[in-house]
């Protein structure tokens, strides 16, 4: 089972294993990992599942949908390496993938 | 024994579990809720779990094992008949009563009945839990002409999955527009026009009398004439489910009253979630939201001050609904603007349109439009220059300061 290290914005770091196919977001949210809120459960709807890819993941990680990006574009704590968690499924590729959670989700 | 109880199963909840065990909270934690599931998110209900398109184990908001490995003790098909605020303690309708040290009412609204000739007839249907689109689903498979009693959103979204899997599809409005209660005449018709263009056959000023068929439903009668269907869902507003908090001599008033701290009239018991009437700080007055994330974040809310912190609930409402390829993404109320803004271009089914208030962003309805969606959301309440927000070449990032 693929692994994933979620890194608090305090550093308190999650290492959780998951399911193919699991979103980064239900993972962090079914592991009662801070910093996540996840509001909408996965519909792109809220963008409050707010993560930031480790730079050597985000290629593997996928591409933004055009919602995505919009959603992502005006969210204040935005980085290059931005993503909406739950827009991402684990993969075999994906295990050992590390992401970061900001102070806030808006 | 004393423990965190929770009357409900639902997202509040769900959410006040995890929060209270996120929080470190190690104590003894059940979950009272009347239905075969344990807590599901409700809005893919009228969408992607009716279509089809994503199954139970997407539906629910935690994986079933969650609940035993965090040591919560999850009690499905368990009604709650009774709760004593004097001994501390719920009565279960198996005849089980559980004493708690504070208790979470979490239990959400139903679906408000038709109360009309036929309503009784097979093939009739509300549409609130997974056993009802189940029941749904299935007829939706050898049906034909479906009738959909109510334009609201719930019945909009039924409307869009059935005409989009080839059905026949009727809705009755009985006011003079589909969606009346929750929006303005505009969007109400850019929402006529869209259901009308992909088939759907609206009919507005049409209150439903009665169904007729023999045993099945066979024709919805409204007044004096009817239309033949095989299959008709009921959307026509939910009332908020008091009756236990009132019984038990809570105040309840429109919803069952709460605090900022969605504490009830008794301080050992909390409330959170559709069945709440509850002050909002932002738009400075009392609310009762029939929406997910108030029930997630009253839920935060709560779960904090059930176990001793001291949370206040302030969050601006929104809302969002999935019609076809259409994104509908609500900030606010409409009704508090008094000057509509329209950015975008409705032809191409991508504008948003803010409503304001005294120079200020009350509210805004983006349509396939996140980033006025978020715009809104962060920005309500605060003075804009509306010739910015109509202008589509003004990048709406610039409002933004860190």
């Amino acid at each position: 089972m693929p692994k994933v290290t979620f890194i608090e914005h305090n550093g308190t770091e999650h290492v959780i294993e998951g399911d193919i196919g699991d979103s980064l977001m239900s993972l962090a949210t079914g592991n009662l990992v801070p910093g996540i809120d996840a509001d909408c459960g996965g519909e792109c709807s809220c963008a409050t599942c707010h993560c930031i890819v480790d730079d050597a993941w985000i290629e593997k990680a996928g591409q933004l949908s055009e919602t995505e990006e919009s959603m992502l574009d005006l969210n204040p704590d935005r980085e290059s390496n931005s993503r909406l968690s739950c827009q991402i499924p684990l993969t075999e590729e994906l295990d050992g993938i590390v992401v970061q959670l900001p102070e806030f989700q808006y | 024994m004393s423990a965190m109880v929770m009357v409900g199963a639902g997202h509040a909840a769900g959410q006040a579990a995890a929060t209270l065990r996120q929080a470190g909270y190690e104590g003894e934690l059940i979950i009272l809720g009347d239905e075969s599931h344990p807590p599901y998110q409700r809005p893919p209900l009228s969408k992607q779990y009716l279509s089809g398109e994503h199954g139970l184990e997407k539906v629910y908001l935690r994986p079933e094992k969650f609940y035993a490995d965090r040591n919560i003790d999850l009690r499905t098909d368990t009604s709650v008949i009774k709760i004593d605020p004097a001994n501390k303690s719920v009565t279960t309708s198996g005849g089980n009563t559980i004493d708690y040290e504070k208790l979470l009412i979490a239990t959400g609204s139903r679906p408000r009945k038709l109360g009309i000739e036929g309503s009784d007839l097979e093939g009739v249907h509300y549409l609130r839990t997974i056993a009802d689109v189940d029941v749904i689903s299935t007829a939706m498979k050898s049906a034909t002409n479906v009738c959909i009693v109510g334009g609201g959103y719930i019945g909009l979204e039924v409307a869009s999955v059935a005409v989009v899997s080839g059905l026949q599809v009727n809705v009755l409005e009985m006011e003079e527009r589909i969606l009346q209660r929750v929006t303005t005449p505009e969007m109400s018709e850019f929402y006529h026009d869209l259901h009308t263009g992909r088939g759907v056959a609206i009919h507005v000023n049409t209150a439903c009398s009665g169904f007729e068929g023999d045993g099945h439903v066979e024709r919805v009668v409204c007044g004096e004439t009817s239309i033949d269907t095989d299959l008709v869902i009921v959307g026509i507003g939910i009332i908020p489910n008091t009756e236990l908090a009132s019984d038990a001599g809570l105040t309840c008033d429109n919803g069952i009253v709460v605090d900022d701290h969605c504490v009830t009239s008794d301080p050992n018991i909390f409330a959170a979630g559709d069945c709440t009437n509850h002050p909002n700080p932002i738009l400075d007055r009392r609310l009762r939201l029939e929406s997910v994330p108030n029930a997630m974040e009253q839920a935060r809310t709560a779960a904090a001050n059930m176990a001793g912190g001291d949370k206040s609930y302030a969050a601006v409402p929104w809302f969002w609904s999935d019609q076809y390829e259409l994104k509908l993404q609500m900030v606010g109320f409409s009704s508090d603007g008094d000057v509509q803004v329209v950015r975008g271009n409705k032809a191409t089914n991508k504008f948003a349109v803010f409503y304001i208030s005294n120079g200020a962003i009350v509210a805004v309805d983006a349509i396939n439009s996140p980033r006025e969606f978020m715009i809104a959301k962060q920005l309500y309440g605060k003075q804009v220059d509306v010739s910015q927000l109509a202008d589509v070449n003004f990048d709406l990032k610039n409002l933004l300061q860190k």
